[in-house]
């Protein structure tokens, strides 16, 4: 067989694998939804309740406030479809039989990818769908075309984030799992998501512009103000994610040789 | 006569792995040859499984040199893998898949040809064939350590790897898993590394056996050799000689 032949084969073995799992376990299916939705529902009663006490001004912040909820949503889906299936397989004590079989790294995260991908759009469309019905904020409308260079920074810096979260979690075993809720977080308040990037004391600011996240929410709020963006104004954005893919397979090449060295490797899921 | 390079599925040369509080392994050398069943005996501690660990390319050694099929296991997994295959007391398959959900994924993943029929005739071979449908979770210890030597012999592997493979089997079902094992092990022409804490069943599968005591390598030989030069009637009398002289024989 072909070697590109056998990688598909391998990856759709593992996208399977993650198929089969939801197909398993209702409570795991229903909480994708379940978390965005119960979110979207606090933001978005609060937006209303601020509209209802304000006038004028407030109600484009209200908009952009639903906007950064779902875009947040979807930058951390993406961290945590990688990390999840990493931990997953520390939990089964799977992951051995993995990392001795074929499968290679690249196939693994791949499938990740992939299997992260659709699971997004998913929640992304109903987001979308329950923020029109019950606050008539059509996201589709006012973000447009640009939805798709926006969101697909955010997905891709997710998922850099999430392989990076999985190196640590191959390093340290369960000792981080709580990381794979925290380390989102961690990029938060520095990406200006609810509010604008020049509040922010200047030197946060320094750091905000090496988030990719940071170019992708101003950039949302651009759109629903002004209508357009400038061509180039999600370039770095592209840029970072692209020095950020180096760096976060670099680190997980790293953390995994530590693993092999310090024998955590052989031993995940069993501490 | 010298065994061509071909022969030998694993050679080591003086073997070490350091842990900050432990010397896990300690100037291991040794050879596998095809069709070699070698069983790593010693005690709770003596390095075994960290010997498995680096052939199966999950720990780094500290020193010394390793080779399987003549690639080293880090550095040409992606080649070594397909042809290797490994089983241990201490890895499952995900307990939340059905016995023939986990063995599916586990056949794409290795690339195996008609996975269908492969699966079944495992299955069958390890008498579990009714459990198919099965949670992997909801089997019974026994029945686990069954699946997971169906999922060990998916790829044909020319090389296996067995860590404590039938610790949690009844006498009865043992037995017959080693009968299944060695019938195997024979068509194929299968090398084989054992590892066990149950001296009878050591003696009945393994060519050749290689004693480690904290790391060191205390003797080897087939078993007959050993129990001779032990002066001993049972490898089970040899283990207590070597482990209560232990401090005697490693100086
Ligand atoms: N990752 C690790 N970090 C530190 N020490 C380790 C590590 N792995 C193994 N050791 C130590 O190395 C020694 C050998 O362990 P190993 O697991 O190889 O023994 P074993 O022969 O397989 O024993 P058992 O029969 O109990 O399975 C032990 O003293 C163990 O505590
Ligand atoms: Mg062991």
């Amino acid at each position: 067989m072909l070697s590109v032949n056998e990688s598909l084969t391998r990856i759709r073995g593992m996208i399977l694998r993650y198929l089969y799992l939801h197909r398993r376990s209702v409570s795991r299916t229903l909480e994708i939804i379940f978390w965005p939705v119960m979110e979207l529902f606090v933001w978005g009663f609060l937006t209303v309740y601020l509209r209802a006490i304000s006038q004028g001004e407030v109600s484009q912040f209200i908009v952009y406030l639903i906007g950064a909820m779902i875009f947040w949503d979807l930058l951390y889906r993406a961290q945590q479809g990688v990390s999840i299936s990493i931990v997953e397989e520390i939990w089964t004590q799977n992951i051995a039989n993995l990392f001795v079989s074929p499968l290679r790294i690249w196939e693994w995260m791949t499938a990740t990818f992939i299997y992260s991908f659709f699971k997004i759009l998913l929640i992304m469309t109903l987001l979308s769908l329950i923020a029109l019905g019950l606050y008539h904020f059509n996201f589709f409308g006012s973000v447009g075309f640009y939805l798709i260079p926006l969101a697909a920074n955010l997905f891709i810096f997710g998922w850099l984030l999430g392989i990076a979260t999985s190196g640590l979690l191959i390093r340290w075993g369960h000792a981080v799992e709580a990381l794979i809720w925290g380390i989102p977080f961690l990029v938060q308040p520095f990406s200006a998501i609810f509010y604008p990037l020049s509040i922010l004391p200047v030197w946060i600011q320094k750091i905000a512009l090496f988030l990719p996240s940071t170019y992708v929410f101003e950039g949302m709020r651009q759109i629903i103000q002004q209508g357009n963006l400038q061509p180039g104004f999600i370039l770095p954005a592209f840029l970072l994610n692209g020095v950020y893919f180096l760096l976060s397979v670099l680190f997980f090449a790293l953390m995994l040789s530590r693993s092999r060295a310090t024998g955590r490797l052989g031993r995940l899921g069993m501490d | 006569m010298s065994p061509s390079p071909e022969s030998v599925l694993i050679a080591t040369r003086n073997l070490t792995k350091s842990f900050p509080d432990a010397n896990a392994l300690d100037s291991l050398t040794m050879r596998l040859q095809r069709g070699e069943v070698v069983g790593l005996l010693g005690p709770n501690g003596a390095g075994k499984t960290t010997a498995l660990h680096i052939l199966l390319g999950l720990l780094s050694p500290t020193s010394g040199g390793v080779t399987v099929f003549g690639l080293s296991p880090i550095r040409d997994r992606a080649k070594i893998s397909k042809r290797i295959n490994f089983s241990s007391a201490y890895v499952q398959l995900p307990s939340n898949l059905k016995v023939r959900e986990n063995l599916k994924i586990f056949s794409m993943i290795y690339n195996v040809p008609n996975p269908a029929r492969k699966i079944d005739f495992l299955l069958e071979l390890f008498e579990i064939g009714h459990l198919k449908n099965r949670l992997t979770g909801a089997l019974s210890s026994g029945e686990k350590t069954r699946l997971n030597l169906c999922k060990a012999l998916l790829n044909d592997p020319e090389l296996l790897l067995l860590d404590e493979p039938t610790a949690s089997l009844d006498p009865e079902v043992a037995e017959r898993v080693r009968l299944i094992l060695k019938k195997i092990q024979k068509e194929r022409a299968m090398g084989i590394i054992y590892t066990s804490h149950n001296m009878a069943e050591v003696e009945q599968i393994c060519d050749r056996i290689l004693f480690l005591h904290r790391g060191k390598t205390i003797t080897e030989g087939t078993p007959a050799d050993i129990m001779r030069h032990f002066n001993s009637r049972s490898l089970e009398q040899v283990f207590i000689k070597i482990v209560r002289g232990g401090d005697v024989i490693c100086e």
